[in-house]
């Protein structure tokens, strides 16, 4: 049988590994799809590549697509999120000489609690100078939402930089930025090169952000069904996999390969496993569900997610108010994920919208063949986001 | 004689690239559109606050370049604070923004200004990225030629040795067995020289 050749993109991230697993271990092969990676130099770029058909599919942030239906990419076409391939990752850290002032200032470090954490980082000089991949991404939001929760102003106390990673530590060590927040590796390299220290894993901002999203341009996924149901069902089972923890010594070897990320292996272990070292004196913590791949509904493209994402977006753009949030939102593709992912066994809520932030601890729920685990799901502030409300 | 208005026609544009001999080419082929104002900037280094002083109509930049990130920001920063310059991605003429992807440049345009003015920078520039394209490509393949060639030397050499044959005797061997195996005489001539290594 010859194989369907789909080429996706992917940035060299650790959260790229659904997409590398799904090749690697021979998942892509089982759906007939045989899956060419190419990695992209920066996320415009992979946009770029996925918008104009060099590329059919890409490991995407998630507020990409909501943002092209949202009219924020500048006449690109609609791009879907198929499935969501990983829930946070990112963390959020410090340079030397901002660590300096927080440890002087008794600051312990528990990489937990994002409330003390933001208590701290207001009493630094401001404004603060923060570097983060891409303007549109959970990075932006996330920290956004936090420093604005604890009265720091965008664009007066804080200012949100687009930096790539790769460029980061270089950029902290310069002194033109105070602080980061990115997807690891990059956190644990910072740490490595002695430029600064982690602070807060943005899983404590919100428990379960959708981070990345298997994402496609919509009019070709409404003219591939069955390429896009192989690629869905090769890209979940790898999600599968990486959320099995005896599979993840091998994923980090997979990962570290010069193919792929080209680091070593025990640095990409940090984020898979959840154990950080978070300064160059070498200081360790344990970070629970800092990265998560599939199990308790990671994987489904929630409408109410999608339609957080909006209400992001929308305030932070300034957008009008005639823009149509709930119609964004639908770049989430529930529909296909029920369509083709039901058959080979995922778990399939009731519902395609919850309202996020309300679990404190993982909760049953009843599903189309049963019930489910949902996993804790709370906002720092404990805010509570209902999407039916208007 | 053609009219050129040149206060119309005359940009300021910054060109992100490191490569001086690179960044040269690309401002001599587009000086040849016009009396623009040319700035190159080859430091990652305060990217944003350069462009925001330059005020340039256009901007440059290989879609290799990781900083094209920051770029983008500038034609999406959220707010007017945040917003040192209102740039905007040109994609108003989407078969023009598809080529320069393809030859690998993009471009973020002031906004307001008009697609005519911004065609003929967007032509030199494509027809620039894309001649870097071809000499990259040429580059590789004469390298990839070199190194074969390198390869063959050492398994003429190994055979030569290990048989007691002249070079083209040897050569002849490795080109027998690239043909009676369908494959390409550099990569018979890899396999012998890994199995040597391997052996010795």
């Amino acid at each position: 049988m010859s194989l369907q050749l789909v080429k996706a993109g992917y940035i060299p991230l650790v959260d790229a590994a659904p997409l590398i697993v799904a090749k690697e271990l021979g998942f892509a092969e089982e759906e007939g799809l045989s899956l060419a990676l190419e990695a992209a130099p920066s996320w415009s770029t992979l946009r770029d590549l996925l918008a104009f058909g060099q590329i059919q599919a890409a490991h995407m942030l998630s507020p990409v697509p909501v943002a092209s239906a949202l009219g924020l990419l500048a006449g690109l076409p609609r791009l879907n999120a198929l499935m969501v391939t990983s829930a946070n990752g990112n963390v959020f850290g410090l340079s030397s000489d901002m660590t300096k002032r927080l440890l002087d200032a008794g600051f312990g470090f528990d990489l937990h609690d994002a409330k003390v954490a933001g208590q701290a980082i207001a009493t630094l000089p401001r404004p603060l100078r923060i570097g983060v991949p891409f303007a549109l991404s959970m990075h932006a939001e996330l920290v956004t939402m936090w420093l604005t929760h604890l009265g720091l102003t965008t664009g007066q106390d804080f200012h949100i930089q687009a930096v790539p990673p790769p460029l980061m530590t270089a950029a902290i060590e310069r002194r033109e930025l105070d602080g980061f927040c990115v997807g690891e590796p990059w956190g644990s390299i910072t740490v490595e090169r002695a430029a600064g220290s982690l602070v807060l894993p943005t899983a404590a901002i919100w428990s379960s952000a959708p981070e990345k999203v298997l994402a496609v341009r919509e009019s070709w996924a409404e003219e591939n069904d069955e390429t896009v149901s192989g690629l869905m069902r090769a890209v979940w089972r790898a999600c599968c996999w990486l959320s099995d923890e005896k599979n993840l010594t091998m994923a980090a070897e997979v990962l570290s390969t010069g193919a792929y990320l080209g680091i070593n292996s025990e640095v990409i272990d940090r984020a898979l496993s959840g154990r950080f070292i978070i300064n160059s004196t070498g200081d360790m913590r344990r970070v629970e569900n800092f990265l998560r791949f599939e199990g308790n509904g990671v994987c489904f493209p929630w409408l109410s997610q999608g339609r957080w994402i909006a209400e992001r977006l929308s305030q932070r753009y300034g957008l009008p108010e005639t823009a149509d949030l709930a119609a964004a939102s639908q770049v989430f593709r529930t529909d296909l994920y029920r369509k083709h992912l039901f058959p080979i066994g995922a778990e399939m809520p009731l519902r395609s919208s919850k309202i996020e932030g309300a679990l404190t601890q993982p909760t049953e729920v009843s599903t189309v063949s049963g019930s489910m685990i949902l996993g804790r799901d709370r906002f720092f502030n404990d805010e509570i986001f209902d999407p039916s409300a208007e | 004689m053609r009219q050129r208005n040149t206060l119309s026609n005359d940009l300021t544009i910054v060109i992100v690239e490191r490569d001086k001999e690179r960044a040269l080419s690309i401002v001599d082929s587009l000086l040849e559109t016009g009396d623009h104002k040319i700035h190159v900037l080859a430091e990652e280094s305060g990217l944003s606050r350069s462009i925001a002083r330059l005020q340039p109509d256009v901007v440059l930049i290989d879609v290799a370049n990781p900083s094209r990130d920051t770029i983008e920001q500038l034609a999406t920063a959220a707010s007017p604070l945040e917003r040192p310059v209102a740039f905007f991605v040109d994609h108003s003429d989407a078969q023009m923004t598809k080529s320069a992807i393809e030859a690998g440049v993009s471009a973020y345009v002031v906004d307001g200004l008009h697609t005519d003015r911004i065609k003929p920078v967007m032509d030199a520039a494509i027809a620039r990225f894309q001649m870097f394209q071809r000499m990259r490509a040429e580059l590789e393949t004469t390298k990839r030629a070199l190194e074969e060639r390198k390869v063959i030397d050492r398994a003429k050499g190994l055979l030569m040795k290990a048989r007691g044959i002249s070079e083209e005797e040897a050569y002849a061997l490795l080109r027998k067995t690239a043909m009676g195996q369908g494959k390409r005489v550099a990569d018979v001539a890899s396999a012998l020289v890994t199995t040597a290594d391997l052996l010795s």
